[in-house]
């Protein structure tokens, strides 16, 4: 987090033609009740959009929701392009119905951190605010 | 109700709480500062005859198959025709998907249900630059009329019914079915099945629009019209609670956003001057059986008695067959945990319990791995055995509407009625469903109840076995393979794409395509027979579905959380 900004900035975004948006949502009301700006981007987006959107906003942190199987795709083509494009330092974050062998996977191309179904929010938040706080 | 009063008097019930019931509770106090149900419906901690004094037999409950249909649309429910086992199936391309077809009919499933891809399900084709990589992921991948013929391959469409989880193109796989089952010589009148179609749902929950409201409840009218006269037998609309309840909402929101719904594509199609009677009888519910077993059945009831009332005195319909609500049930997706996945088998098995006490017509039972993956052909089976051993093994459907009279369940039957009803009333206040959708009340109603449960859920009002409780670090899924995307399903599925494209007639495409775009901006034109031309000439439906993004326009996804 910038030293000048006070507050965590975060874009949860829907990849591709995934509709199961209400993880999405409520992950995005829970980290703006703990006081962080949220984007949610809606669904039906592309990685170039979401790019845009993470360097539009100068986020700290993406979100990215899957519940569509087509995870490992998205995450590595977003990956790729936050590196490309100088925004390797966002906390890459991944949440949805991820098998455990996709989180690996998912964690070795970059993401932070992986959460899957029934993951409080609170550890979502308690994680951001450790990730964040390191880059002060 | 006078047939169940027991005697006790108001006096008598008081006395005892006060006394007995207020002396238990001095030695161990009541688990929780108040009871709700999962929608949040207080609950007494007993409730007796005199919950029922609201309540008439005759009127408001009655025999099963008469109206109001509180208590079955059949007389003899289950004891007679016991409900369809209908598990949803759909990956790959449609040979994988035919062969999971065949599979669950020889595991003794009676109906068949397909899921289609999202790129089918958004009107693209398989070769889309951007969504191509989804195709066959959850669910199979049907650009035409010749991929319809392979899912279909080898299956008797005249004896078995067919649902299709389809809605924005819904006109478009209606229209397949019908020249699949007309290519394969059967008639139109012999073909039954359902197509979801119930796109106002779509802007609220399940979120796969194309096109502007406006216009799509339109195309759902279209097909209502159509499927009476040429697939009479065929339900063109599935009217579905189950995803605006996975999204959130609570039960009684369930039903008022549902009929709702419904009610709007009626009432529409009286605009165009249809008689209701002709297209009423073949609208069907799809609703979502969740944890709470009481709230459930009485849920499903509830819905019947609404349904029956306002088909009758609202829309005026006299066929008796348009006061009915057949339901399909599944149990609740979002309530399987991928934290210790075996225990989904209980939770499964507890709700399907529910959706056969509650009188439904079919039901899918969710398989345990779910949290992780579409299911695996081990977790299917077991879902299918649980409906197996509900019907043979625990009596469940041998009396027709058991929990009938059930000081509870009568007045939890009542309270949902009410409280759905006056949801429709809200609704009707603010112009109908088409307006609540555009407004964002709908979408935001149900964000509102999500958001309520996961409060309760992280505060541990609402436990979780697995999730908020009992916790360990088993994930489990029993020793069984997760389902895994098959490789190369793109490759060969744009193949035969381009081989279809290759020999089919171009004139008669680009024909068929400009007929439908001509059309298409008149919202009372029918547009079904010029989709069945355009199916038959083997356009695709990613062509069919820019046509009309080209005359109507395409909705804008929601930022609302």
């Amino acid at each position: 987090m910038s030293a000048e900004r006070s507050r965590i900035k975060v874009i949860i975004a829907k990849p591709g033609l995934d509709g199961h948006d209400r993880g999405a949502k409520v992950v995005a009301r829970a980290l703006r009740d703990a006081g962080m700006e949220v984007v949610y981007t809606g669904i039906f987006q592309t990685p170039e959009s979401i790019l845009r959107s993470v360097i539009q906003e100068d986020a700290d942190v993406l979100g990215l929701s899957s519940l569509s199987g087509a995870h490992l795709e998205y995450a590595i083509e977003i990956s790729d392009l936050l590196k490309k494009n100088g925004a390797e330092d966002v906390v890459f974050l991944v949440g949805g119905t991820i098998p455990a062998e996709d989180a690996e996977e998912l964690r070795a191309v970059g993401v932070s951190e992986v959460f899957g179904p029934g993951t409080p929010t609170g550890e979502i938040i308690s994680f951001i605010e450790s990730k964040v706080r390191v880059k002060v | 109700m006078a047939d169940l009063t027991t005697g006790l008097t108001d006096a008598e019930v008081e006395a005892w709480r006060n006394g007995r019931l207020a002396k238990d509770y001095e030695r161990i106090p009541p688990r929780a500062k108040e009871f709700t149900t999962l929608s949040g419906l207080p609950i007494k901690d007993v409730y007796t005859s005199a919950d029922l004094a609201d309540i008439d037999e005759k009127a408001d409950i009655a025999l099963p198959g008469e109206y109001p249909y509180t208590r079955g649309v059949h007389a003899s429910m289950h004891r007679g025709r016991p409900w369809t086992i209908r598990q949803v199936a759909g990956f790959g391309q449609a040979e994988d998907t035919n062969g999971r077809y065949k599979y669950l009919l020889a595991h003794g499933e009676t109906g068949l249900s397909t899921d289609f891809d999202l790129p089918t399900l958004l009107g693209y084709d398989s070769d889309h630059p951007i969504y191509g990589r989804e195709v066959g992921k959850i669910g199979v991948a049907v650009d035409t009329v010749v991929d319809a013929h392979a899912l279909f391959e080898g299956i008797p469409l005249e004896e078995v019914s067919t649902s299709l989880t389809i809605n924005a193109p819904a006109g478009v796989l209606m229209a397949m079915y019908r020249v699949v089952g007309d290519e394969r010589g059967i008639a139109g009148n012999l073909l039954t099945g359902t197509t979801q179609n119930d796109i106002l749902k779509e802007y609220t929950a399940q979120n796969e629009f194309i096109f502007p409201p406006e216009a799509s409840v339109e195309l759902v009218v279209d097909t209502m019209e159509y499927c009476a006269e040429v697939m009479p037998r065929f339900n063109p609309v599935s009217m579905s609670g189950y995803h605006v309840r996975e999204a959130g909402c609570t039960a009684a929101q369930e039903v008022g956003l549902t009929i709702a719904g419904a009610l709007c594509y009626l009432e529409l199609g009286v605009e165009r001057g249809i008689d209701p009677d002709k297209i009423a009888p073949r609208v069907s519910f799809f609703w979502d059986v969740h944890n709470d077993f009481f709230e459930e059945i009485a849920k499903l009831r509830a819905a019947r008695r609404l349904w029956a009332r306002l088909m009758k005195e609202r829309l005026k319909c006299k066929d008796q067959r348009s006061w009915l609500m057949r339901a399909h049930c599944q149990t609740a997706g979002v309530s399987l945990t991928a934290q210790q996945p075996l225990n989904n088998i209980a939770r499964t098995a507890v709700q399907a319990l529910a959706a056969v006490l509650g009188g439904t017509q079919s039901l899918h039972t969710n398989s345990f791995d779910e949290a992780f993956a579409i299911p695996s052909e081990e977790a299917i089976k077991v879902a299918v055995r649980t409906q197996q051993i509900l019907l043979a093994e625990t009596g469940a459907g041998d009396v027709v509407d058991p929990l009938a009279g059930s000081y509870y369940v009568e007045t939890l039957t009542k309270q949902i009625e009410d409280e759905a009803l006056a949801l429709i009333e809200r609704l009707d206040a603010m112009g109908g469903m088409v307006q609540a959708v555009i407004t964002g009340y709908a979408n935001q109603l149900i964000a509102d109840s999500a958001w309520e449960q996961q409060v309760k859920i992280e505060s541990k009002e609402r436990t979780i076995v697995g999730v908020n409780d009992f916790v360990d670090d088993d994930y489990s899924i029993g020793g069984i393979e997760l389902h895994k995307p098959i490789p190369g399903v793109q490759e060969r599925q744009v193949a035969r794409l381009n081989q279809v494209k290759r020999e089919r007639s171009q004139r008669d495409v680009a024909e068929a395509l400009t007929a439908i775009e001509k059309a298409a901006p008149n919202l009372k034109t029918n547009l079904m027979p010029l989709i069945e031309t355009a199916v038959r000439a083997r356009a695709t439906g990613g062509e069919i579905c820019d046509v009309l993004r080209g005359q109507w326009g395409e909705h804008s996804p929601s930022t609302v959380f």
